[in-house]
């Protein structure tokens, strides 16, 4: 089931202020309170590391940076010291990588999940060659429902991924064909389109800001299907990836 | 795709709208900026929050006006489209929404309630517009606004006078109009009444209230009438003006019993009436009945100042003569509820005995031998009248002798002693403004008698009027008067009782029926 969290007092945009992944979890540092910090905790203690840290001077780690099992990028504005901390706190497989792109927001321009990613149409080359090294995923240039911030209308995990809402369903057929999961055009936080704030998954959890109804709630884990348990078995290996036999 | 794209060369993917859950109860729609449908976003938001739901209004009842603040009052008719548009423009805060539609709810007009429904259309949640109906109470209050007040303050101060008048030598459509008057309240908002020469001014504090008065008089007399103003004061500060208007009425000078010689044109454009008629009646438009065929015509005021012909001859110059001999009837014709009968009669004017005269008349149904009539002799009468010049040119067997009016009745009324009547009219507050022309008391006297004559004569006459019972008449006289030779009375059943005559008006009635 997925999880309903809120970031300090009346903010229920989560996935601003922290990046989940299969193997690793970032939350904001600048958190006031520590309950920020213990939801994510309650549901993957033990499981995954979790990671407190900011971003440069900011605390919107899940906008500023983009990260899958394999690596993690990270903007210019990254410190040394920062970087530096991540890949001392993070599994030893998990590549952290900084970046030159001027769109310093990855997190809003990137999404993925541990094979394909969708990028904005006017991402540097160069930056798309370090993706595909970084993380190990295929690049798509896409808009979704006529946006170019991807990353901010879309949340993907290996089974799964809800769209921006207006998406045509011809779109979101080419998206589905694209990551090779199912896509669902939903809303979180009670109808606002913009999904990656108000939503994290990996392949077994999913944390919803603390707005999001019932109705989307019971849509996020139809798509997600996030498991009740803590899944022992994924730290070991995941579901062994088709794509992997498939390139 | 269309050929038109496949011509253009321009290559379009479909787009189908796909479908997400409204995120508050689940129901599969097409999204939109809340992504709620619109059930869930109309309980979730109340766009008509904040916006006036009931209003105070002022309305002036003096001249129907609103107040539109700070200063200005607007005219609008009860649920008019201007009264809607100050209804709306009267709300605050609307400007936050989209007005889309608005409508009045139907209210009793004394309820003092104004009820408009307005639909609106906001933006609520993300930019999702919703749309919703509701209503708004204005409470009218009355308030004088401010040239009425400042009326009522100086009550003498009069913007807007009527002066009718009307080109004859008597008064008599002036009595009967001042019946008419007093039976329809219609110069209750006179501040003054004037009598003049030839008329009566009305002057009233409001040029509304004079408006309506002359539209009165245009119901009941035909008339023809010019506006003009007149800038009294400006005031450059307030930028206020001041004006006084002057209506001049004219009343059609062809009064009941003239005798008249129709121009050629008119008489052909009537079907070749006459055209040597009488008028048997004035009401807003004129009847004319032609004596010795019994065909008649009705003008309106329109039609009748076109042409704007006058009388040949006029009440005042109506002879005595002696009936001797009426032949029976040849023909007979209802006019406007009244019968006439066409005859051959014998007779002699009154003051020449032996001089014999066989006439038609139209009066073969009230006339017997030994009878007196009244009418006009053209036969000795020294005729200044063009038309009746040129129509006494054109016909061989020369212009009748004379043409009978009225069965005149004065031998009997000779025979009653007292004149007191058993019935009385109201009268007008006029003032006798005689600096324009002398008013010659006697004259005056004389003619209100003749009016008063004529409504006894005449029950159409008094259809329109209000007679009142005058206790100063005694009950034995009532039995003398209807034993069927006599003059015609008023029935008793015609008269109202003097209930709602207040005793100072009877005080002044009553003085001024001594004085008749
Ligand atoms: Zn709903
Ligand atoms: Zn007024």
């Amino acid at each position: 089931m997925a999880i309903r969290l809120q970031y300090d007092n009346n903010t229920c945009e989560i996935g601003v202020y922290s990046k989940l992944t299969n193997a690793y979890c970032l939350v904001s540092s600048t958190s006031g309170s520590t309950n920020f910090f213990s939801g994510f905790a309650s549901k993957l203690r033990g499981v995954i590391p979790i990671v407190m840290t900011s971003i440069g001077e900011s605390g919107t780690i899940g906008t500023l940076c983009v990260g899958k099992k394999n690596g993690l990028l990270l903007p210019h504005t990254t410190t040394d010291q920062q970087v530096q901390h991540l890949r001392d706190s993070l599994p030893d497989r998990v590549l952290v990588q900084r970046t030159e792109e001027p769109l310093c927001a990855l997190g809003n321009a990137i999404a993925c999940n541990d094979y394909f990613a969708l990028v904005h149409p006017k991402l540097e080359k160069e930056t798309e060659e370090i993706i595909t090294d970084v993380l190990g995923v295929e690049v798509f240039r896409q808009t979704i429902a006529n946006n170019e911030l991807v990353g901010s209308y879309c949340s993907l995990s290996n089974k799964g991924g809800m769209v921006h809402p207006d998406t045509k369903v011809e779109e979101m057929e080419e998206l589905a064909s694209l990551v090779q999961v199912p896509l669902v055009a939903g809303t979180v936080n009670r109808g606002s389109p913009a999904i990656s704030a108000g939503l994290t998954v990996n392949d077994w959890t999913a944390f919803c800001g603390s707005d999001t109804t019932s109705i989307e709630l019971s849509v996020v884990n139809s798509i997600f299907k996030p498991i009740e348990s803590h899944p022992d078995f994924v730290i070991g290996d995941l579901r062994k990836p088709f794509i992997d036999t498939y390139v | 795709m269309s050929v038109m794209d496949q011509q253009s060369g321009m290559f379009k993917v479909q787009q189908t709208i796909g479908s997400v859950l409204c995120c508050k109860c689940g129901v599969p729609m097409p999204p939109n900026a809340a992504n709620m449908c619109v059930n869930c976003l109309r309980s979730e938001v109340d766009i008509t929050e904040g916006l006036q739901k009931s209003i105070q209004i002022f309305y002036c009842p003096e001249c129907g006006c609103y107040l539109q603040p700070p200063k200005t009052w607007i005219k609008a008719q009860w649920e008019s489209k201007e009264l809607l548009t100050f209804c709306i423009k009267r709300l605050k805060n609307l400007n936050k929404v989209k007005l889309k539609n608005a409508e009045f709810v139907w209210t009793e007009p004394h309820s003092k309630r104004i009820k408009v429904k307005l639909t609106v259309q906001a933006e609520v949640l993300n930019g999702a517009v919703l749309e919703q109906s509701y209503p708004v109470e204005y409470t009218v209050r009355d308030n004088l606004c401010e040239s009425c007040s400042r009326f009522q303050a100086n009550p003498d101060q009069w913007v807007a006078s009527v002066q009718l008048r009307q080109h004859v030598s008597h008064r008599r459509t002036f009595f009967y109009l001042e019946q008419l008057i007093l039976r329809h309240d219609a110069a209750s908002r006179a501040i003054r009444i004037q009598q003049v020469d030839q008329g009566i001014d009305f002057f009233f504090g409001n040029k509304s209230h004079a408006n309506s008065f002359v539209e009165f008089l245009r119901k009941v007399v035909p008339i023809e009438y010019r506006q003009d103003q007149q800038l009294v004061s400006h005031d450059v500060k307030s930028s206020l003006y001041n004006y006084k208007y002057t209506y001049s009425v004219k009343i059609c000078p062809i009064c009941r019993e003239d005798l008249v010689c129709l121009p050629q044109k008119v008489a052909s454009g009537l079907g070749n009436l006459g055209p040597l008629v009488v008028c048997t009646k004035v009401s807003d438009n004129i009847t004319l009945l032609d004596p010795r065929t019994l065909r008649c015509a009705f003008l309106d005021a329109r039609q009748y100042w076109r042409s704007g012909f006058r009388s040949a001859l006029t009440s005042r110059q109506l002879v005595k003569y002696f009936v001797f001999d009426v032949e029976p009837p040849v023909g007979e014709a209802t006019v406007g509820g009244q019968k006439y009968a066409l005859s051959y009669v014998q007779i002699a004017r009154e003051s020449d005995i032996g001089k014999m005269f066989y006439v038609q008349t139209h009066l073969g149904h009230i006339l017997k031998p030994g009878d007196q009539a009244l009418g006009y002799d053209i036969y000795g009468a020294n005729v200044n009248d063009n038309e009746m010049e040129k129509y006494r040119l054109s016909v061989k067997n020369g212009l009748p002798e004379a043409i009978l009016i009225k069965k005149c009745y004065d031998e009997h009324r000779e025979r009653k002693q007292k004149k007191t009547r058993s019935w009385k009219v109201k009268k007008l507050p006029m003032e006798v403004d005689d600096s324009r022309g002398r008013v010659d008391p006697e004259k005056n006297e004389k003619e209100y008698e003749e009016f008063l004559r004529d409504l006894e004569e005449n029950p159409e006459l008094r259809f329109n009027i209000s007679l009142y019972r005058n206790k100063d008449y005694q009950e034995s006289e009532t039995a003398s008067m209807t034993d069927g030779e006599g003059a015609p009375s008023v029935p008793i059943e015609e008269l109202l009782a003097e209930l709602d005559l207040s005793a100072e008006e009877e005080e002044d009635d009553d003085e001024e029926d001594m004085a008749e």
